[in-house]
């Protein structure tokens, strides 16, 4: 076995990992990255359309500023996200975009003059400014109020991720691909690094580091269907929720898009639907009118994947082998149209579909997108729990986004958090004096060892691991996908308990040799079921409904009882999640109101008992003493699913009402038990 | 009627003292839109869950699945099987190390390849946070776009006559990465840098134009034209130099 040493170990590669890394590097540290594939193929490099920079150089971005992004982004998240973070977030990410120009990304530019766009499939004129000439551009993007995306042509997060892997290069950053992470190295009070197996020849390693990031993007594949890469199953968060003491915000926090194809799951844009596109049934009959007769297929992400589901549900999806779908139209576009402007769905759909969207239906499904919950941090990047331990990107719950990212939102997120997580992470380093106990090391790489070897020896079952991710799949495709709840998402939870005795009792069919794909999935099935349950009893939990987190049973969202955040943390041996909520935001800019789409009715938040400091109506723990006194089962629905906290094999603390310090939070969950 | 797909797939687990080269066969039933990813997902799912292969978008973008396809290099996610007979044989990628059945180490020769063209923008200017970007025109922002789409697959570096020739010759994917940084006017390399870069047999000197690469490249990267005009212009830059010498040498 392999004992690497380095000031900074970065868990993952993508856009937040290697620019936390290059951070590091850059003030003289040590630093390395891990990754499962060539830190160029992380999943970053899928990112077509763009990301949101407050730059305002083009016409139709013209008076933008970080406060309008800090608006939209506020509205977007549903009230969920950290304002204090969304405010630092918006005011960097201009600086980012142009130190990404200065590291080679081409970014396109103005182009002064007049030209033309597309909106709801009608034309419309613009003139860009002879004085923006050469700088910048953007594109628009759903829900927000100029245009603000930077791009370039359609390969955005593509060129983005090469500029940054060729700054890592330049800086001597190694990056260790084929090599995935199974187990962080703790003591209890600091991470210490973590174990990895070759996915090269099978063999374990240890990385010793002073500071930890935990940077493995979306776990998407929890879901059977998935817009992500099939190596995002989870694992930097499956590691860190191992180590029973770090914390997951907001696991229920999961966004669908409208438009993944049938099969394979690949996303075609919105711009389909923006440009005229329709939706039809197995009949080939259109259905968005009759839901929605104002906005029909233009209708927000969430609601048209909300319609979607509900109509199938009606038995009118198209069957497939692959399960049910609708269909998407485009074809009266015209060739002209589908060839030039939809130039990478006709791609996408010639290469993937044999279709001809030109003369053929589109075969489309809602699908799961974005992982907006994560290692819950603070703004420093720091995660709840353990001292050394960081986390930025998708893995992470900086918290951004709250219960609905803007699209170009995250893509942003990964670059502005790895800077500024970058800096946080080099001051910590400064200080940082770590005892590497020998012990502790040891102790780490033989409960490793000791799993590989009851895997393949088939010690505790011979339950066949791919059966066991099918089971998740059917539990949480059926609980917690779009629609959710009370009935439903007990069942999913009961269902997936039960998968998590499967999959303790899981053993190979192979003999386990070299990189054995069938050991490497063995070794972190048990902790994707977790993380299913960590989704599916967070939103059974939650009895409101806030951006994606959409319940039939509570369509409100609640202010009152419901302004906070789910932290998920799972106890050794326990078979279920310990819950507890801290409130969303420490800091208002902007009070908790109407977003202006999606409608839904709002239980407001009480008014401040005192009038707070600088427009904070009040502290958050007064704020979320409120929730607890108003909280399960007032909230004006039938309030069953809020449930008496000790209901069924739960270990959590319940109601809302334990916010405050997660650290406080945790010893009364503890107590509780 | 549905085909009943007949695969023949090489197989070398390394790892494994008890493995040796061979080809296994495997029957699969055919469905509607099938393409390789899914044919092989379930192959390792259904029928042998040692079976090795690499897949990671599944959507042509990230250049993890190249793979020899009864006879040619190409993405695997991206090649539906109503297109293949149904007869198909898949070899891994030559010219890489090999990691087990159909997975090689692109990654390994990629990273090489970058250190060795030094893959980033060269440049004795700092970053000022405070300052507006430089400006490009969008044109020339576009076209260095077009050259930035490798996916760093590897397919043509397998189809390249030199490279199986030459473990040591930058391919395709390599000299295209030059071309890259040379139109790129925030990279202050000359001409003579690149030139002590890539002029010489295990550069562009090496390509014998024969042009497999850009038949072959899933991507449809222009490789014909990159390699001519860098090819001309390394000529160029070394007839340049030796005159410079020249005059060096007569300035003594
Ligand atoms: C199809 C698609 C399109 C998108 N388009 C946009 C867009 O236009 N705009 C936008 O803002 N956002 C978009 N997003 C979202 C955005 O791309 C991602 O949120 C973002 O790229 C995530 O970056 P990351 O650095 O956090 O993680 P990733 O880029 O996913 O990187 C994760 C890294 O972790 C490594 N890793 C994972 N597990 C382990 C382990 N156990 N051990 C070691 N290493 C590990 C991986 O190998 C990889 O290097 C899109 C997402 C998808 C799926
Ligand atoms: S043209 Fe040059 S790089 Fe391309 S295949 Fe032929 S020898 Fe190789
Ligand atoms: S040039 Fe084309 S074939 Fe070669 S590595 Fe890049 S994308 Fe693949
Ligand atoms: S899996 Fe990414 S290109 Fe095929």
């Amino acid at each position: 076995m392999q004992t690497f040493h380095t000031d900074l170990l970065c868990v993952g590669a993508g856009l937040a990992g290697e620019r936390v890394a290059i951070a590091a590097a850059s003030a003289g540290f040590s630093a390395m990255c891990l990754s499962i594939v060539p830190a160029r193929r992380s999943h970053s490099a899928a990112a077509q359309g763009g990301m949101q920079a407050a730059l305002g150089n083009c016409a139709m971005g013209d008076g933008d500023d970080p406060d309008v992004h800090f608006a939209d982004t506020v509205k977007g998240s549903d009230w969920g996200c950290d304002q204090e973070v969304a405010r630092l977030f918006c005011d960097s990410a201009p600086i980012v975009m142009r130190e990404l120009a200065a590291w080679g990304v081409p970014w396109n530019r103005v182009v002064a003059g007049r030209s033309s766009y597309f909106k709801g499939g009608a034309q419309f004129e613009k003139i860009e400014k002879k004085e923006k000439e050469g700088l910048i551009t953007a594109r628009a993007f759903g829900g927000t109020a100029k245009w603000r995306t930077c791009y370039t042509s359609d390969g955005t997060g593509h060129t983005v991720l090469y500029a940054m892997d060729n700054k890592a290069a330049q800086l001597g950053v190694p990056v260790h691909d084929r090599t995935e992470v199974i187990a962080l190295i703790h003591d209890g009070e600091n991470c210490l690094g973590a174990i990895a197996r070759s996915l090269r020849n099978g063999e374990l390693s240890a990385y010793l580091a002073k500071a930890t990031l935990i940077a493995t993007g979306g776990f998407g594949r929890i879901y059977r269907e998935s817009t992500n890469a099939v190596i995002n199953d989870g694992g930097g968060l499956i590691s860190a929720l191992d180590t029973g003491l770090v914390r997951l915000g907001n696991m229920e926090a999961v966004q669908f898009h409208p438009t993944g194809i049938v099969p394979t799951d690949i996303l075609v844009t919105e711009g389909c639907r923006g440009d005229g596109g329709t939706l039809l049934d197995v009949n080939e009959e259109r259905f968005m009118p009759e839901y929605e007769p104002e906005k029909a297929e233009l209708a927000s992400r969430d609601v048209v994947s909300r319609r979607m589901t509900e109509h199938m549900r009606r038995g009118l999806g198209v069957k497939s082998p692959y399960g049910d779908h609708l269909w998407l139209d485009i074809r009266h576009l015209g060739e002209k149209h589908i060839r030039s402007k939809l130039r990478e769905v006709d791609e996408i759909c010639k290469y993937f579909l044999g279709v001809d969207p030109v003369r053929q239906l589109i075969p489309v499904r809602p699908t799961q997108h974005y992982s907006m919950g994560g290692v819950r941090t603070d703004a420093s990047g720091a995660a709840y729990g353990l001292a050394g331990l960081f986390s930025a990107g998708e893995a992470a719950c900086w918290d951004l986004h709250g219960f609905n990212r803007l699209g170009g939102n995250s893509l942003a997120e990964t670059v502005v958090a790895g800077m500024l997580v970058g800096q946080k992470t080099v001051e910590f380093l400064k200080g940082r004096q770590v005892n590497f106990s020998t012990a502790v090391i040891e102790d780490a790489v033989a409960r490793q060892k000791d799993r590989i070897g009851r895997l393949i020896a088939k010690t505790d079952g011979k339950e066949n691991v791919f059966s066991v991710k099918n089971r998740m799949h059917d539990a949480i495709m059926k609980g917690a996908g779009i629609f959710r709840n009370g009935t439903d998402l007990a069942a999913c939870v009961d269902e997936l308990q039960d998968t998590l005795d499967a999959a303790r009792k899981v053993g190979l069919s192979t003999n386990g040799r070299g990189a054995s794909p069938e050991l490497t999935l063995a070794l972190k099935i048990e902790g994707m079921v977790k993380l299913a349950l960590c989704v599916a009893f967070g939103a059974l939990k939650r009895t409101e409904s806030r951006g994606s987190h959409s319940r039939e049973d509570y369509p409100e969202r609640n202010d009152r009882d419901w302004l906070v955040r789910t932290l998920a943390s799972w106890p050794d041996g326990a078979d279920l999640p310990l819950l507890e909520y801290e409130s969303a935001t420490e800091v208002f800019e902007i009070l908790p109101g109407d977003r202006g789409y999606g409608g839904g009715a709002i239980i407001p938040m009480p008014p401040p008992a005192a009038p707070g400091e600088q427009g904070t109506p009040s502290g958050p723990a007064e704020q979320t003493a409120t929730a607890s006194t108003g909280s399960t089962g007032s909230a004006g629905s039938t309030g069953s699913a809020a449930a008496p906290p000790t209901q069924g094999r739960l270990a959590e603390t319940g109601s809302p009402n334990t916010a405050g310090s997660p650290h406080a939070g945790a010893d009364a969950a503890q107590g509780d038990k | 009627m549905a085909r009943i797909l007949s695969f023949s797939i090489f197989r070398y687990n390394p790892g494994d003292p008890a493995s040796a080269p061979r080809l296994d066969n495997f029957l699969l039933d055919e469905s509607d839109r099938m393409t390789l990813f899914i044919a092989l997902t379930r192959l390792r799912e259904e029928q042998d869950a040692s079976l090795q292969f690499d897949f990671c978008c599944r959507a042509g973008i990230c250049g993890a699945c190249g793979m020899v396809i009864n006879g040619r290099p190409g993405l695997a996610c991206h090649t539906k099987t109503k297109d293949l007979p149904k007869e198909i044989t898949l070899l891994p990628l030559p010219g890489f190390d090999l990691v087990a059945d159909l997975s090689v180490d692109t990654g390994k020769w990629f990273r090489a390849m970058y250190r060795r063209v030094e893959s980033w923008v060269h440049t004795d200017k700092a970053f000022d946070p405070a300052a507006e970007e430089e400006r490009m025109d969008n044109a020339l922002a576009e076209q260095i776009y077009e050259l930035e789409r490798c996916i760093e697959c590897g397919c043509c570096v397998s189809a390249c006559g030199t490279s199986r020739m030459r473990p040591d010759f930058l391919g395709a994917a390599g000299l295209n990465r030059i071309a890259r940084f040379m139109i790129d006017p925030r990279d202050e390399r000359t001409d003579s840098d690149y030139f002590d870069l890539v002029g010489n047999d295990e550069g562009v000197f090496g390509c014998m134009g024969l042009l497999a690469c850009e038949d072959i490249c899933p991507k449809e990267i222009p490789l014909q034209d990159q390699l001519g005009i860098l090819r001309r212009k390394m000529a160029f830059t070394a007839v340049k130099d030796i005159f410079r010498m020249k005059e060096k040498g007569k300035k003594k």
